[in-house]
This record gives C-alpha cells, sequence and structure tokens, in this order.
C-alpha cells in the first residue's frame, strides 16, 4: 500500500539531519497522512515539506482549541444564563406560587374565626394572596413546557385554583348569612387546598428547584476537551519552537512565539474563567440557593402552622387524627412547629454572615413567643374560654398572630438577604465567562495567523 | 316476633321465583325496610342476624341482651355520685356539642361581638344540665366532634356528656349510656326539588348518596341501599376521600349543592337545619322511614350523672305549652319541623 515508500524514506533522513527530533514528527506526520496521503507523503521526505505540514498541524490544533472553547464555554455561559436567568427566577416563583396558597388558606380562616364580617385587612390580604398566585401561574406556565412533570403541576394547579376560590366565596355567603354552611365550606376548602393544591405546589417547587441545581450543575462541569486540547497546542507549539532551535539554532521565531502567547492567554483565561466562575456558582448554590430552599420551607412550615392553629378554633375539635385520640389541626401545628424549628436552626448554620443570621435569629426568637402564646391560648380554650383564646389567637395585640407576623417578616427578610447573595453570586459567576467565547475565536485566530507566519518564515529561508 | 317472622316468609315466598339467595337475602331487606324500621330497632336487629353476614353478628348478641327498650333510662334523681362530683370540682361540664346542625347546635357567625357563638337546642339542654349541676348555665366547656367520635369522645373522657343530636339505640347502649329521650326525630332522604329522587326507595337506584360516618342513616343505607353508591373506596383509612361519608351531616350539604352527590340521608330533625339553609332542596317521602329518639349520652356506667340528667329532663319537660322544652322547641325547630305539641314521653327501667 501507501505506506512502505514513507517508512523507508524516514530514516534516510535521520541519518541526514541530527537524530533527536526526527523520532517524534513520524506519528504527527502520519496522522495527517491519512487526510492527504500521496500529498504528503511526497511533501514530508524534505524539510521545507515537513515544515509546510508542521504549519498547517499546529494552526490546525490551536483553532480547534478556540473553535471547542468556544464552544463549551457558550455552552457553560448559556448554563449559568439560565441559572441567573431562568431556573432560579422560576424556582423562586414555584416558592412564591406555594407561599401565596398557604397563607390565602390562613387568610381564610383567620376571617372565618373573626365572625360574619371579614376585617378588611385579612380579606385585602387573601385577594392579593390569590392574584399573586394567579399572576405567577401564568407566568410559570408561559415559561413551561406544557408536558413535562411542572407544565403538569401547573395545569393543576390552574384547573383547582379557580375551584378553591369558589368554595371560600361559598363559604363567605353562608357567613354572611349566619349559616353554619360557611364553616362546612371552609373546611372542605381547606381540605382542597391541602390535599390537591399545596402539594401540587409543593411538587412544583421540587421541580423547578431540581431543574435550578442541573443548570448550576452544567454551567459548573469542568471543559475537559478545551482544556486538553489546549495543552496539546501548545505542546505542540513549544516542540515546534525546540525542533526549530535545534536545527537552526535560532533562539525565537516571532510567528510561533506569538502563537504560543496567544494559546497560553487563552489556556490561562479559559482556566481561571472557568475556575471562577465554578467557585461562584458553588458559593450561589452554597451561600445562596440552599439557604433559600430551607427559608422557603421553613417560611410555608411557618404558615402551615398558623393555618392549623386558626383551623384548631375554627373546628373546635370536629376533626380529630386517625386514631380518634387528638384533635388534628393541633397534632398538624405541633408537626409544622418542629419542622420549622429544625429549618430555622438550619438556615442559621448556612446563614453566612450577619445580616443572613439576624433575621433568622430574630425569626428564631419571635417563634417561641408564638410558641409561648399558643401555649397561653390553649389552655384558656381547654378550659372553656373559647372567646378568650380566640383573643389570644387572631387578636390585634399580644397573639400569636402577632408572633406570626414577626416570624413572617423576619423570613421575608432572610430570604430577601439570601437572594441578594445568590443573584450577586450567579451574575459574577455568569460574568467570568462573558467574553471568552469571544475572545477564544479571536485569540485562536491570532495564534493560528502567527504559527503559519512563524512557519512560512522558516520556509522561506529555502527559496 | 311472630308477625315479624310471618312478613318476612311471604317476602321469601315471592320471591322464590327469582331464585338465588342475593334474592333472598334483599327480600328479607326490604322486609326490614317496609314494616320493621318503624318500629324499634331491637326488632329490626332480629331480622339483621337472619340476612346474615359478618356485620350482623353483633346485632344477634346485643339482642340476646333482651334490648327490647332502649329508650328506657335510669329513674331520675338529684343525688351526687362520682362523676357529679368530678364536674363540681372542675366547676366546668365539659360537653360534647355539634356546631355544624342548623337550630340544633351551630356556630353563628353573625352573633354579637364577645358571645359564645354556639347556639341551637341541643345547646339550650347542654345549659340547662349546667345550670342544675353547677348553678351557672355558662360553666361550660363546649367540644365539638365529629358524629363518628360521639362515643370515642365519652370512652376516653374527652368529655362528660354529649349532647347532640345522638340516637338512641341498642348498639350504642353497649358502650355508652343514655339519658331518657328528649326529641323524636327520624331519618329521612333530603335531595334537590326538581330531583328524580322520590324518597327511600327505588328511586337512590344508581344515585350517589351522601351519609355521615358513624350515623344511624349510614347504618340504614348498609341494610338496605336500593343499589345507592353510598360509600368511599378508601372509607375509615388515611386516603379516605371524603366524599359520600364524611365527619358532618351539612358537609353532606356542600356536596349535593356542588352536584358531587345526589342525595343525603339524616334525620329529618338535622335535615330541616339543611333545608333552612337551602331552599332549593326538600325532604322527599312524606314522612321519615325510621323513627329514633335523641338521648344525652355519658360514658357507660355513669349512672349518677345520667340520673341527674333524666332529673334535669322532668324539670325541662314540666309546665305543658309553657315548659322550657316547648319554648326551645319554638325557638329553634317549630320552623322546619313543625306540629309538635309535646316532648316525647320519658321512659324508665326498673334496675
Amino acid at each position: 500500500m501507501t505506506y512502505p515508500p514513507s517508512v523507508h524514506t524516514a530514516p534516510e533522513h535521520e541519518r541526514a539531519q541530527p537524530p533527536v527530533a526526527a523520532t517524534v514528527p513520524a506519528p504527527s506526520q502520519r496522522g495527517v497522512l491519512s487526510v492527504t496521503a500521496d500529498k504528503v507523503r511526497a511533501a514530508a521526505t524534505t524539510e521545507p515539506g515537513r515544515l509546510q505540514i508542521i504549519g498547517a498541524v499546529l494552526a490546525l490544533l490551536v483553532v480547534a482549541f478556540g473553535a471547542v472553547t468556544a464552544f463549551e464555554i457558550a455552552d457553560r455561559a448559556s448554563a449559568a444564563d439560565d441559572v441567573v436567568g431562568r431556573s432560579q427566577p422560576l424556582s423562586a416563583d414555584a416558592a412564591a406560587i406555594y407561599r401565596s396558597l398557604a397563607d390565602a388558606d390562613t387568610a381564610a380562616a383567620s376571617g372565618f374565626l373573626a365572625g360574619a364580617q371579614e376585617p378588611r385587612d385579612v380579606h385585602d390580604r387573601y385577594e392579593k394572596d390569590i392574584r399573586e398566585a394567579s399572576r405567577l401561574l401564568v407566568k410559570a406556565a408561559a415559561n413551561t413546557d406544557a408536558s413535562t412533570k411542572s407544565g403538569q403541576e401547573i395545569t393543576t394547579l390552574n384547573e383547582q385554583l379557580p375551584r378553591y376560590t369558589g368554595l371560600i366565596e361559598r363559604a363567605r355567603a353562608g357567613n354572611r348569612q349566619g349559616l353554619p354552611l360557611g364553616g362546612a365550606y371552609i373546611r372542605y376548602a381547606n381540605q382542597q387546598m391541602s390535599k390537591v393544591l399545596l402539594p401540587a405546589a409543593e411538587r412544583l417547587y421540587a421541580a423547578e428547584t431540581g431543574r435550578l441545581g442541573e443548570d448550576s450543575d452544567s454551567a459548573r462541569a469542568w471543559p475537559f476537551f478545551s482544556l486538553g486540547l489546549g495543552v496539546v497546542a501548545l505542546t505542540g507549539l513549544v516542540w515546534a519552537q525546540r525542533r526549530n532551535y535545534r536545527r537552526t539554532n535560532r533562539v525565537f521565531n516571532h510567528g510561533l512565539l506569538v502563537a504560543t502567547a496567544a494559546s497560553t492567554v487563552l489556556l490561562l483565561w479559559l482556566a481561571v474563567g472557568h475556575t471562577v466562575a465554578r467557585a461562584e456558582l458553588h458559593a450561589a448554590d452554597v451561600n445562596g440557593q440552599q439557604s433559600l430552599d430551607v427559608l422557603n420551607h421553613a417560611r410555608i412550615d411557618s404558615l402551615k402552622a398558623r393555618a392549623n392553629e386558626n383551623l384548631t378554633l375554627v373546628a373546635r375539635g370536629a376533626v380529630l387524627t386517625a386514631d380518634g385520640r387528638n384533635d388534628k389541626y393541633e397534632t398538624d401545628y405541633n408537626t409544622n412547629m418542629k419542622a420549622l424549628g429544625e429549618e430555622l436552626r438550619r438556615a442559621g448554620k448556612l446563614a453566612d454572615d450577619d445580616q443572613g443570621s439576624g433575621p433568622v435569629a430574630k425569626a428564631v426568637d419571635a417563634v417561641s413567643e408564638w410558641q409561648g402564646r399558643h401555649r397561653t391560648a390553649r389552655s384558656a380554650d381547654d378550659g372553656g374560654d373559647y372567646e378568650g383564646a380566640l383573643t389570644l389567637i387572631i387578636g390585634p395585640k399580644d397573639s400569636t398572630g402577632e408572633s406570626f407576623e414577626r416570624v413572617d417578616d423576619a423570613l421575608k427578610q432572610a430570604l430577601a438577604h439570601e437572594q441578594g447573595e445568590f443573584t450577586r453570586a450567579a451574575k459574577n459567576g455568569q460574568g467570568a465567562l462573558g467574553g471568552l467565547p469571544t475572545g477564544a475565536a479571536a485569540l485562536a485566530a491570532l495564534a493560528a495567523v502567527a504559527a503559519i507566519v512563524g512557519v512560512n518564515r522558516r520556509l522561506s529561508e529555502y527559496r | 316476633m311472630t308477625r315479624k317472622g310471618a312478613g318476612r316468609w311471604s317476602a321469601r315466598g315471592r320471591l322464590r321465583g327469582w331464585g338465588g339467595v342475593t334474592g333472598m337475602a334483599a327480600a328479607c331487606a326490604m322486609t326490614a325496610a317496609l314494616t320493621l324500621l318503624p318500629l324499634s330497632h331491637g326488632g329490626a336487629e332480629v331480622l339483621g342476624g337472619d340476612a346474615a353476614g359478618p356485620g350482623t353478628a353483633q346485632a344477634v348478641q346485643i339482642t340476646a341482651d333482651n334490648c327490647t327498650d332502649p329508650e328506657a333510662s335510669l329513674p331520675p334523681s338529684s343525688g351526687s355520685g362520682p362523676n357529679i362530683e368530678k364536674i363540681k370540682k372542675r366547676g366546668k361540664l365539659i360537653a360534647g356539642v355539634d356546631q355544624n346542625s342548623f337550630s340544633w347546635g351551630y356556630r353563628n357567625p353573625a352573633a354579637g361581638e364577645g358571645k359564645d357563638k354556639l347556639e341551637g337546642f341541643d345547646i339550650d339542654l347542654v345549659r340547662a344540665i349546667a345550670e342544675n349541676i353547677l348553678g351557672d348555665r355558662d360553666a361550660v366547656i363546649f367540644r365539638a366532634i365529629p358524629t363518628n367520635q360521639r362515643i370515642a369522645a365519652l370512652e376516653n373522657e374527652k368529655v362528660d356528656v354529649v349532647v347532640r343530636t345522638m340516637t338512641i339505640n341498642c348498639s350504642r347502649l353497649k358502650q355508652v349510656s343514655f339519658s331518657t329521650a328528649y326529641f323524636q326525630a327520624g331519618q329521612q332522604v333530603l335531595a334537590p326539588k326538581d330531583s328524580t329522587i322520590t324518597g327511600f326507595d327505588k328511586s337512590l337506584t344508581g344515585k350517589r348518596v351522601c351519609t355521615a360516618e358513624g350515623s344511624t342513616a349510614y347504618e340504614a343505607l348498609e341494610k338496605q341501599s336500593f343499589g345507592a353508591v353510598f360509600k368511599d373506596p378508601h372509607d375509615g383509612t388515611e386516603a379516605d376521600e371524603d366524599q359520600l361519608t364524611v365527619p358532618n351531616q351539612l358537609d353532606c350539604l356542600v356536596r349535593l349543592q356542588l352536584g358531587e352527590v345526589d342525595a343525603v340521608v339524616t334525620d329529618n330533625a338535622l335535615a330541616a337545619g339543611q333545608t333552612a339553609q337551602d331552599p332549593a332542596v326538600e325532604l322527599k317521602g312524606g314522612k321519615p322511614f325510621t323513627t329514633e329518639y335523641y338521648g344525652v349520652a355519658a360514658k357507660l356506667g355513669a349512672d349518677d350523672l345520667v340520673a341527674r340528667v333524666n332529673q334535669v329532663l322532668v324539670d325541662y319537660r314540666r309546665g305543658g305549652a309553657n315548659s322550657r322544652w316547648m319554648q326551645s322547641y319554638q325557638r329553634w325547630l317549630e320552623d322546619g319541623l313543625p306540629g309538635m305539641k309535646s316532648p316525647p314521653a320519658p321512659k324508665y327501667r326498673s334496675n
């Protein structure tokens, strides 16, 4: 076939030239040979021919390095863009939907407790929650493929939310007329909320948060091909210059030097830029997202606890746990409070600065105040003072409602801070990759041209 | 007994042509509905035992205890005892009531500020008991309890008495003690005015019927359902749907209004409260298909308390047209259940 002649010619040259470097180019020539075998085989028999081949290979390597870098980093950058601009906002929106729904249910139960005339602020709060949930559901639907898991949850929520509000309006109408039917509707609405809507919202939040994690992971994945090609390209350039030096005793070839410098800059930029992006995105995850997740859960648990506390008074013992031994709502309240305490402890550990830990500490204080007041209210109710218990729970001053508001405010503050931390770190990460794809293309083009110019210069000595 | 037996045999004779045990069982059950249920529960359970099936084994045992007159209670007494002393020491009577039965025990959201908003015929009676024992009609802790927890609440001593439209019957007498009867009611079907359902009959076939869990209405459907759908797939488990069997009879009206069920079976006394809240529904079939008596329930063996409650009821009934019973009836119930001239007469047993 075509190999024997080239194998034969190589030793002839080794005798004519210094033997050291000659063994190295043979395999790399072979790689190119397979493309334009005949031409190259002919060229490889002479030094100018070999130089031409070396120039072409170097240029190709450098261009490949630039192209792969541009491609891989564009991919990482778009994942980082998704983290900042898409999946994290969607995850935050899903948490807001979940929170709004839980809050609306709490407000509905509070309004019912207050009597036929729902207090204005409680009514407004309910309306605002429903508006917020509807608005965010439309937004989420626009950003989600309907066939995905998230899309299905959004459909469920969109279908069930009007049904829920319908039940609440019926409850209000009954209440206004002084009919116990209103209370029956409140319980039915709560059943719909806690059995259908809230689980769907929770699954949506979990799905969106999962997607955020995936985006963050793909932005942080090492660009192995780029780094590998960069090292190969630089090795090639160094080898070519060393070969040049050995054969001509010239220390510098300007073209090759520029190509080496450009490739080195690109490799360093790539390595440092991506390392910084990784570190920032990791920081966004650890300092921001993990705190956000815990705080979101804490806030929702505090809302559930509040709704159950209200329902304890709405139901007055009418709903018991499955074994019939305890009040269902009081049992659920205790479960929610326990979860809340656990989440606040974790949030305290995750908070990495005073601005983060301050609100969490405030929330912890408010929770213990809430629990103390709750015990007082419970013993009042257990002692037969229903009206007293009612005042202790929904009254304007020194009530558990007031403590709950303090918890909610503190958690809102903590969430805002952690959201800021997340966005800042994630944007830094996103910024660290900015310009790298374009830079990679430019630097690679420069290096390729410089390599060819450098080799041509050496080549011109043969003319 | 003899008369009931004859009724059963003739039914079997008629239906032999269908063949098959199922047909016969259905015939037995139908005979029960037509001829026996309006009589006392003791009688109905004789037949229940004959119709076979695991759920009825217990009923046979109860009949064996000569439960022929479940409404007969202990003679009235103003004396004291350990249960009365416990209430006095606490200073409050803990009463299990309903807060969802319009006119019986319900929370009136439109009641004025600072008032306890529970109102109704049962609530009046609870206050009369508290006044008698403690001298203060407001010395009461009200506990709202679901229908199926009335007995458990007494057994677990969560409440002293249950005054919650609770029907006196033989099977419950095994678990709790009852006062004398303070109201006569009966099961009836409630459905929208334009419904094709005509009463507790074949018009229920294939319809979704709602009852309260643990109610006598549910027991009546278990005996004879006319092919109505009345059970949730996961009743009695954590996954209970609470669609057809619900914690409270009023929850049935919610499902009925939403079109999730076609009819409700409940006591006419409670159904009257539902029609008062929704003029688009009505009681079907003219009159109730059972006769039941409501009693005040106490923990099994709390004889001092039961005798004391019976004394309260004696005072409550006294005075003819001006009795406190009549006053409470006129205030709460007359609109929905007109025509009552007097409370049911008390029956006492000798032992």
